[in-house]
């Protein structure tokens, strides 16, 4: 008898993924090159599954800016805010966002998981509603079960099925949240957010948007699906994170909304948790900076995505409906799904493998989420180690099909 | 809605995802008994709530061990709505 007995069955299955050098669990690099390059078990692999969308993690200046910050300021600020105080670059990275986003206010968290867990739980409290996108992120959930709100869930991306919940809590007091996410992030898929912020508006809802793979990669300033979708005035809360496109580690949320600022005295995983270090802060702002003045990452970033969804369509593998950075290809046994994923790493090509019950439709998935950091080459030899596998593993035909037409996001 | 015609309903849409399983009943165990996994189970659920056209809470969902547990949470989520 142990205390770990009641993992037997995740263990069981753990272990079924092979051992260490081959469990997609448990990969550990020996070293990062370059924002798209790594060593992987003595084995040089293009990095394809690290959602660093704008390839910002060794962009020369947020480096340079990341050491003065912790030459002058040191490597920690060993408390929270509340309680140890606030340095002043938590505030001017507060100021940024805010400016970055048109809003008037913002929080910055230690990390994503945070800034969704410290919301969730607490802008919503006992009688009031929470509508969740049924495929959201684990941090979503986890935020609404920390928090005292009732949850109730909508289809997947379904306007419809959003309506019908809502109608249901008409007569219902409280406040309601409805809570969407800009790109979901094992698909690549992009939600209907301006038809869910026209029910939103009928139904006198709040709406959240979680941009945490969408900030830097949709609309015209990077803003984001609620920029893209032309929906910024309907959407209260926008959270997001640092550990995408900025390239570091954190979350934040802004919102325009009067009486914000009360929540850095409410909100549990703002307050009780570090404080970001000053080289985060530092890097974070020089990524923000660079996302905003340089469009042409984000022509790129949708320039790889384009090439590597139609590549990959083409040799006739099932991918997401959306061009998106996160390309995933649906396959159906998680046996071949591990064969494949490790037959990837061996030709020389890394990215992520999601099994059920964390995906979406109950199917294994192939994850990679593109860069714009990416050369055409690289994304080439993925496309062509795809196809290779596929072929020898059955999945794929000898010959590659023909190209079908696709929808690209820049059309929602 | 009777508790019983609740059950037999919930019960014949369990036949539908399960079709291979014969004896389901009111003790029956919707996740160890019929093996659903999770995202199945919430298919399930959502189902559910659209038949009886009621959204059940999430903290709710997590105490419905059995198929009876499921019909008493939808027999009181229909009534108080109706209240």
């Amino acid at each position: 008898m142990s205390i770990f007995d009641k993992f037997d069955h995740l263990r069981q299955t753990y272990d079924s993924l092979g051992d260490r050098a081959h469990n997609p669990f448990s990969v550990s690099f020996d070293r990062i090159e370059s924002a798209t390059e790594g060593v992987l078990g003595g084995r040089r692999v293009i990095l394809l599954g690290t959602n660093n969308y704008l390839g910002l993690t060794f962009d020369q200046h947020g480096i340079d800016e990341a050491v003065r910050a912790v030459q002058t300021l040191g490597t920690g600020t060993t408390g929270s805010r509340v309680a140890n105080g606030s340095y002043a670059g938590h505030g001017a990275l507060e100021r940024d966002l805010a400016a970055f986003f048109g809003r008037r206010h913002c929080m910055v968290f230690s990390t994503g998981y945070q800034a969704n867990l410290g919301m969730l739980s607490t802008i919503v409290g006992r009688g009031d509603h929470l509508i969740l996108d049924s495929d959201s992120h684990a941090s979503i959930y986890d935020g609404a079960r920390l928090g005292h709100a009732e949850v109730i869930r909508f289809r997947h991306s379904d306007p419809d099925d959003l309506y019908k919940r809502l109608r249901r809590l008409k007569d219902v007091p409280g406040s309601k949240l409805i809570v969407a996410e800009g790109i979901y992030s094992m698909l690549g898929d992009v939600a209907p957010l301006r038809e869910i912020a026209a029910v939103k508006r009928e139904m006198g809802a709040y709406l959240m948007v979680d941009e945490a793979h969408s900030m830097g990669v949709l609309g015209e300033h990077g803003r984001g699906l609620a920029e893209a979708a032309g929906v910024e005035a309907d959407v209260d809360f926008i959270v997001g994170t640092f550990s995408k496109s900025l390239g570091s580690v954190g979350g934040f949320c802004v919102a325009d909304l009067d009486g914000f600022d009360i929540l850095r005295v409410a909100c549990r995983p703002y307050m009780f948790t570090a404080s970001l270090p000053p080289s985060i802060i530092a890097s974070t702002r020089s990524a923000l900076q660079r996302l905003d003045r340089d469009k042409g990452l984000r022509t790129q970033l949708m320039a790889n995505a384009t090439q590597l969804h139609g590549g990959l369509r083409a040799l006739g593998l099932e991918v997401g409906p959306h061009i998106s950075p996160v390309v995933s290809v649906a396959l159906d046994e998680p046996e071949v799904a591990v064969r494949f994923w490790n037959a990837l790493v061996e030709g020389g090509v890394y990215l992520n493998l999601a099994l059920p019950p964390a995906t979406p439709s109950s199917r294994p998935l192939l994850r990679a989420s593109v860069s714009a950091a990416h050369s055409p080459r690289q994304i080439q030899k993925a496309v062509d180690l795809f196809g290779e596998i596929g072929r020898e593993l059955g999945i794929l035909p000898a010959e590659p099909f023909v190209e079908l037409p696709r929808i690209a996001v820049g059309a929602v | 809605m009777q508790l019983s015609e609740i059950r037999e309903q919930i019960i014949a849409g369990l036949h539908q995802a399960r079709p291979d399983v014969p004896d389901i009943g009111g003790a029956t165990r919707i996740v160890q008994d019929l093996e659903l996994d999770s995202v199945a189970v919430m298919d399930f659920i959502l189902s559910v709530e659209d038949r009886f056209d009621i959204s059940i809470p999430l903290d709710r969902v997590a105490d419905i061990v059995t198929v009876d547990d499921l019909a008493q949470v939808v027999e009181r989520l229909g009534n108080a709505e109706r209240a």
